[in-house]
């Protein structure tokens, strides 16, 4: 503690002194309250944990995860996975899981989308549009998003019947049953198709960054988009027509009392949709706008200088270096947005905590279920935050 | 910093979460029940048969000066508050019943605990209430892997459908292709998927968790019919401006035999709940009513209403309560049928397989009090 660290590699390698079982080296004190910390705390959980074992031992409360593979019978609305109510709970489960993925990813990449483009515009030189995105954000942060999510609900059940459909196009039904857009016969080409078209998206980024490169090295700027729609469309076109190009229309038709067919937007996901989009773009925008404005006004005149409009001094100057300050508080936002879409239930969404409950509920096994919930909102969690992280240190190394 | 503003704005999903957690946590904290006792059994005055290792409740309820009651978030005729929020309806009569036993004369010794049905179990599985009373079904797991006791089949009942008339709609087998709004956590949802998969139709369920959302979306138009028990159907029709704009179809698909229900454990806390319903229903039996126990408590010289009105023997203490318990709870509740027709006949429900024993199609039954 007396020497001045000089050099980081003699600091990197203290010299080793004996340990002295003695209260007088700090050493030795230090292990001492750490191993009475540790035993301390895991007193605490062991009680906690043997307490718990005992009561439901008492109470004869079923425990273990054994429930998993029982047949679950309860109905669930909107599935991504193949499910019927003879499956288990694990797969009810995993059924509750991809509806929360669902709803969280397309919600945070809206919610990005819309976010920013309202920072933009926040900052706007048009005061009637800067002060019109102000009052939607204030409108939007200050409401509860429960209320929000109940009110988007009940504005598509305004919506009229089945019968009296709002059909703005063939195959186009607006009703309180939804949406109902015109779809296709999903066949193994199309899967093809779509993992080749994502294999052309990747492809088409590590073009970009080359051509970036080497107009770095001769100034030449090279297009992207006509190799991306090479890559990206090209591609899976032909895979598609190799596979005898099939296509068979599902075209929505009213029968009986609903639907049948086509692509359906169900009321509960749209609303659910909505209300998490618009809520947490709100908060987003303020990020936006306020790393936007924690860039220097110098570097807006600079880039003014070198003649570049001001659309290309915001995408190619401000915002990338707005980004650093904009990233943190990002991550926060997409884990709220993710943590928030446990309102669904309210209005029938069936995601993981609506799924979870209902199993708790019929098999009386409060804490693992509870578990469950905490194990996927966790993975989420730390996923998005790794990626985030990752992200945050990719931009953060332009800095010079 | 918005975490926490918007985490205080979602009082109501965090709650369930919340109960969830609670019960789980709760279950980690609670002194286990058969350690605490061991102290606890020595000053007991009454040699109270310790019963499967569980704690005295009608003692813990009776220092506490309340009973903690859990019922429904609100279903005409069974418990709903007014506007007051004073509860009223036939489960809240069985929680008051069995306060009134507990206490005496006072029916005003319960809290009444809202409960979603999701959350129901829970909340009585960790300790949090003392019993419940919110149509809940008798069913073999939940009496025996959910670690909770039936004392008592209050009410039997059966799960149907509820149309708008306009649907044009008279039986269920008409329901094809419906969308039909649920409650999630009830025996409803599994009775509807068994009742489609038996039945070779599909149905479209949407599921709401709490009950005015769920009707509300029934009303709106989101779905074409609406499922629960009857009786539920029933206090649920009542509540619309226009019942007649809705019809219940002839269809029953289940068993829904609805009752009050304690934890595991007690068994002396179950038998008090489950005598308390028998004396409602002997009272009626012997035509014992609001109006005239007092005088019965008296002068009625048939052996067993003396010995149920705690004139001769006493049935009272061996249930662990005074032994005029029985008096005090006719006195202000009445006897069964007066609770049936006080809360229930006013939604249209019949006695049908409520009816006493003594008449034909009638289930409800009480053993001897002796
Ligand atoms: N008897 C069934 C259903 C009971 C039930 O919860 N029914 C709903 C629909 S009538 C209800 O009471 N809801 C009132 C509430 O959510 O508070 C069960 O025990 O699972």
């Amino acid at each position: 503690m007396s020497d001045t660290a000089i050099d980081p590699r003699y600091a990197a390698k203290p010299p080793k002194r004996p340990l002295r079982l003695s209260w007088s080296d700090e050493r030795f004190r230090g292990i001492v309250w750490q191993v009475l910390v540790l035993a301390v705390v895991a007193t605490i959980f062991w009680w906690l944990w043997s307490n718990t074992v005992h009561n439901l031992e008492v109470r004869r409360i079923a425990s273990g995860w054994g429930f998993l593979s029982r047949e679950a019978g309860l109905p669930i609305a909107e599935s991504l996975i193949p499910y019927d109510p003879t499956n288990t709970y694990l797969r009810a489960l995993a059924v509750g899981l991809t509806n929360t993925l669902k709803v969280a990813i397309i919600g945070i990449i809206l919610a990005t989308l819309l976010g920013t483009l309202l920072g933009v515009l926040r900052l706007s030189p048009n005061w009637l549009v800067s002060k019109l995105v102000g009052g939607y954000v204030e409108v939007v942060r200050d409401l509860p998003l429960l209320l929000q999510l109940l009110f988007w609900y009940a504005m598509l059940q305004g919506l009229p019947g089945p019968r009296q459909a709002i059909n703005p196009a063939t195959g186009v039904f607006l009703s309180n049953r939804g949406l109902k857009l015109p779809w296709f016969e999903w066949l193994p080409a199309h899967s093809w198709a779509l993992l080749v078209c994502v294999i052309g998206i990747v492809a088409t980024l590590i073009w970009r960054r080359a051509a970036l490169a080497r107009q770095m090295a001769d100034g030449q700027p090279r297009k992207v988009w006509p190799v991306a729609l090479l890559l990206c469309v090209g591609a899976p076109l032909v895979v598609w027509a190799t596979q005898g190009a099939p296509f068979t229309p599902d075209i929505p038709f009213l029968r009986g009392f609903n639907f049948q067919g086509g692509l359906t937007v169900s009321p509960e996901f749209f609303a659910l949709l909505t209300g998490l989009t618009l809520y947490t773009a709100g908060f987003i925008c303020e990020i936006v706008r306020a790393g936007i404005q924690a860039v220097h006004q110098g570097q807006w005149e600079a880039a003014g200088a070198l003649g570049l409009p001001r659309g290309q001094v915001m995408r190619l100057v401000v915002l990338p270096q707005a980004l650093r300050v904009i990233i943190p508080p990002m991550t926060s936002q997409f884990l709220n947005l993710t943590k928030n879409s446990s309102l669904a239930v309210a209005i029938g969404y069936q995601d993981i905590v609506s799924i979870a409950n209902t199993t708790l509920n019929q098999t009386g096994q409060a804490i693992e279920g509870i578990a469950a919930i905490m194990v996927v909102y966790l993975s989420i969690s730390l996923s998005i935050s790794l990626f985030m992280n990752w992200y945050n240190a990719r931009i953060a190394l332009v800095e010079r | 910093m918005n975490t926490m503003s918007s985490s205080g704005k979602r009082g109501f999903s965090v709650r369930r979460l919340v109960l969830g957690a609670m019960g789980a946590g709760l279950l980690a904290l609670t002194a286990p029940a058969a350690r605490a006792q061991a102290p606890a059994a020595a000053p007991a005055p009454a040699p109270a048969p310790a019963a499967g290792g569980g704690s005295n409740m009608i003692e813990t309820i009776r220092n506490r000066g309340t009973l903690i009651c859990g019922v429904s978030t609100g279903l005409a005729g069974f418990s709903a508050p007014d506007s007051q929020g004073r509860w009223s309806g036939f489960d809240v009569d069985y929680c008051r019943a069995v306060a009134i036993a507990i206490f005496g004369t006072d029916q005003n010794r319960v809290r009444f605990v809202a409960t979603t049905p999701q959350a129901r179990f829970t909340a009585l599985q960790s300790g949090e209430l003392d019993m419940l009373a919110r149509n809940t079904t008798w069913t073999l797991s939940r009496d025996t892997s959910l670690g909770l006791d039936f004392p008592a089949t209050s009410f039997y009942d059966g799960q149907g459908f509820m149309v708008k008339r306009s649907l044009g709609v008279t039986s269920a087998r008409q329901l094809d292709g419906a969308t039909i709004c649920v409650q999630p956590g009830t025996t409803t949802e599994q009775n509807l998927s068994d009742w489609a998969r038996s039945n070779r139709v599909t149905i479209r369920p949407v599921v709401i968790e709490r009950q005015e959302d769920n009707v509300a979306a029934y009303i709106a138009g989101r779905c074409d019919a609406y499922t629960t028990d009857a009786s539920g159907l029933a206090g649920v029709r009542s509540t619309q401006q226009n019942p007649n704009d809705h019809i219940i179809l002839p269809e029953i698909i289940s068993k829904e035999p609805l009752g009050p229900l304690v934890r595991h454990g007690d068994q002396r806390f179950a038998d008090l709940v489950r005598w308390v319903h028998f004396g409602l229903l002997a009272a009626e039996e012997f035509g014992i009513t609001a109006a005239n126990v007092e005088q019965a408590a008296t002068a009625d010289q048939r052996p067993e209403v003396g010995r149920m009105l705690g004139r001769g023997g006493d049935l009272g203490q061996m249930l662990g309560v005074d032994n005029r318990w029985l008096v005090n709870v006719v006195k202000i509740l009445g006897n069964y049928g007066e609770v049936f027709s006080r809360n229930l006949t006013p939604l249209g429900l019949q006695r049908g397989p409520n009816a006493l024993w003594t008449t034909p199609g009638g289930l409800q039954y009480a053993p001897p009090f002796r």
